[in-house]
């Protein structure tokens, strides 16, 4: 069943004629996605070949659930139009909205995320500045590469893109169930939290990645969760052990400020809930391997 | 990016918030200029990003334009908490009465934006929430609806301003507010807020920071970054798109993707404890599409740092293919050699992902002595900081 994408899903595609959208448009038709449309209103209308598979382009998002009956879309327009595009999928109610884009200003994602919690939250926005969420085998709605692993019964939440596919290809003959990439923007639609939230209530998941990295406190609070209300076994890990205060690293969030956020201090607070915390990204697959051969 | 304090008087003298007459000064004659142009009793600030400076010695009263000129010769050139002084500011002085505390910024957890406000200002705002909480408001503000009279006047009531203060207050916050939107700000504190000796509200400090990602929106922002400070390795990489943030160490990191980039950081680290202590040399993400150029660029600028003794090049192929990798590094290091670089430290290549095993073949029949290929990255991090040990 996997969390929140699945074989059912219908995936519409924000920006799907540049040059981003239609070369990951294709990529996720490659890897089974049902992708239905896209969405660009000045070229409404047209159709646009993938490869033997013509998609349609609607006006907005709303025309196009009302055709196709997309349930999920994923965002790829440049950073200047994010707000608009996120703002217009949050007004057609679309279940589950996908933000690729990196580089959003930070007050832009303050303002959709407050515009969608006023809206009463009907779509879960993953992102922005994330690879998106991919269900080995049933669909991938983003840019994770499809074919490093399959299907199996592992959940991975991850702040950053490659940190997940090196996961991914580690426990590669093991799969997983969904992988979902929240980004490492200071600001994000979807956290830790909900993430692993989502995979407690999965049937089809037995055990849980976590992986974070230095700046905020997201995995702080996320170890507070775990404690109360997960009952599955967790292993995480964070990256930026060695980062300097003050220095931005790579990702808008990952910066250290004063004595918060720190990796020690995520470690610490996971590891005090039970949590087995891997010092490299292949300790970490071997924690979890350990716990998938036990069980 | 973070701001000085002389940029944060001017963004706020810009919105028309109140703050002290003042300029800046690289030289001292330059502070005698300033301080004629003021007349009278004059402020002499140390600009440097870091706190503590008073204590320093970095802030000095000064009775006029020649005690302006002896002090800023004093202050410039001054090394505050490893921060050289290169410039100061020069403003009237203050006759201050009270002293409050009031800032905007960015409230991950909640995702929203936060309010915080005390009558309690001019020293640690972090010390006056620990000891006394409930002199300090925090209020989150609803990034859509911002700061109105009617939201700054509740922020203002449940602070306890003194009612001879509120209104100018209230004008402050919702002036202050705008600034914070209009500049794409992530925080804008000021402390102390004071209250002069003629009842005027002044904002006499100013700690902002800006966002980056909204520099398409602010193209005068650019002139705000202080070139003077950049590392200048960060500085031609930044020139040629490249995610690139100096550190001291000896083993240049090269990968693609930020957390991998962080990840590969650390495991070095961890092997140089093995191996002489060496530590990575610098952050280098060189993103999703590696190509030749790409590469070659990004060696260029990490083989030009000379506390580089060894290289690793750590590429998990995503979207990008290994193969490509592989060539982009064969191809960057003869680009090199036509540049006229003379490459002569080791690279230690780890590559995994998108066809890897053809990657792994274009390295080993390029038949460079300079290139190690390690398969796994613990491996790679291993063999990188051992090279790095033994060329130091």
């Amino acid at each position: 069943m996997a969390i929140w994408l699945t074989k059912d899903s219908k995936v519409i595609v924000q920006g799907m004629t540049g040059s981003e959208g239609s070369k990951h448009t294709r990529r996720m038709l490659a890897a089974g996605t049902n992708v239905v449309g896209g969405v660009n209103p000045r070229k409404a209308g047209q159709k646009v070949d993938f490869d033997g598979t013509e998609l349609p382009v609607f006006a907005s998002v709303a025309d196009a659930m009302a055709e196709t009956g997309a349930d999920v879309t994923v965002i790829f327009v440049p950073p200047q139009f994010t707000k608009a595009a996120v703002v217009e999928a949050i007004d057609a109610a679309i279940p589950l909205a996908v933000v690729i884009t990196e580089g959003v200003p930070v007050h832009d994602t303050a303002a959709f995320w407050a515009y969608n919690l006023a809206q009463g939250e009907r779509t879960r926005i993953i992102g922005p500045n994330c690879p998106g969420i991919a269900s080995p085998g049933a669909s991938n709605a983003g840019i994770i590469p499809a074919d490093i692993t399959g299907s199996g019964r592992i959940g991975l939440v991850s702040k950053s893109g490659t940190l997940t596919y090196q996961m991914m290809y580690e426990l590669r003959d093991i799969g997983f169930s969904t992988c979902v990439g929240i980004g490492g923007d200071p600001i994000i639609g979807t956290t830790h939290i909900d993430a692993l939230k989502a995979f407690e209530a999965d049937p089809e998941t037995d055990a849980i990645v976590m992986i974070g990295e230095i700046g905020g406190d997201a995995e702080e609070r996320a170890a507070e969760f775990i404690k109360a209300n997960v009952t599955k076994p967790v292993v995480g890990y964070i990256a930026g052990f060695t980062a300097p205060p003050g220095k931005t690293m790579g990702h808008a969030g990952a910066i250290i400020s004063g004595s918060a956020g720190t990796a020690e201090a995520k470690q610490a607070a996971l590891e005090a809930v039970g949590v087995k915390v891997g010092k490299t990204p292949t300790e970490t697959a071997r924690l979890m391997r350990e716990i998938m051969s036990g069980s | 990016m973070d701001l000085y304090e002389y940029q944060g008087r001017d963004l706020f003298e810009r919105h028309g918030l109140p703050v002290l007459a003042g300029g800046v000064a690289t030289t001292p004659e330059e502070a005698r200029a300033i301080a004629e142009r003021l007349g009278g009793r004059v402020v002499v600030k140390a600009q440097v990003k870091v706190g503590g400076r008073g204590k320093a010695g970095g802030v000095k009263l000064a009775e006029g334009p020649d005690e302006a000129v002896a002090r800023a010769t004093d202050i410039l050139g001054m090394d505050i908490k490893g921060h050289t002084v290169h410039k100061v500011m020069i403003t009237v002085t203050a006759d201050v009465a009270e002293e409050y505390y009031f800032s905007y910024l960015l409230d991950r957890a909640n995702r929203t934006f936060l309010c915080i406000a005390s009558v309690a200002g001019g020293m640690d705002i972090e010390q006056v929430a620990a000891e006394t909480p409930d002199r300090v408001v925090k209020a989150p503000i609803d990034a859509n609806v911002g700061v109105d009279e009617a939201k700054a006047r509740e922020i203002v009531s449940a602070a306890g301003f003194p009612a001879e203060v509120a209104e100018q207050v209230v004008e402050v916050a919702v002036g202050l507010w705008q600034a914070f939107v209009a500049e794409d700000a992530t925080l804008v504190e000021v402390n102390p807020l004071a209250k002069n000796g003629d009842g005027r509200m002044l904002l006499l400090d100013a700690k902002i920071t800006l966002d980056e990602n909204a520099a398409f929106r602010h193209p005068d922002h650019e002139a705000l970054v202080d070139q003077a400070s950049v590392d200048p390795l960060e500085q031609a990489a930044k020139e040629k798109d490249l995610n690139y943030v100096k550190l001291d160490g000896e083993v240049g990191i090269i990968g693609n993707g930020a957390g991998l980039v962080m990840s590969t950081l650390d495991v070095v680290a961890y092997a140089g404890e093995r191996h002489g202590n060496v530590k990575p040399a610098n952050f280098l993400d060189i993103g999703g599409g590696a190509s030749a150029a790409v590469m070659a660029n990004g060696l260029e600028i990490v083989l030009s740092d000379p506390s580089v003794k060894s290289v690793f090049v750590n590429v998990f192929g995503g979207i990008t293919a290994c193969d490509a990798v592989a060539n982009g590094i064969v191809q960057a290091l003869a680009l090199l050699e036509q540049r006229g670089e003379q490459v002569t430290k080791p690279l230690v290549v780890r590559l995994d992902g998108n066809n890897a095993e053809a990657g792994r073949a274009i390295l080993d029949d390029a038949n460079n002595p300079l290139i190690q290929r390690v398969d796994t990255m613990d491996g790679a991090a291993e063999r990188a900081a051992e090279l790095a040990a033994a060329g130091v």
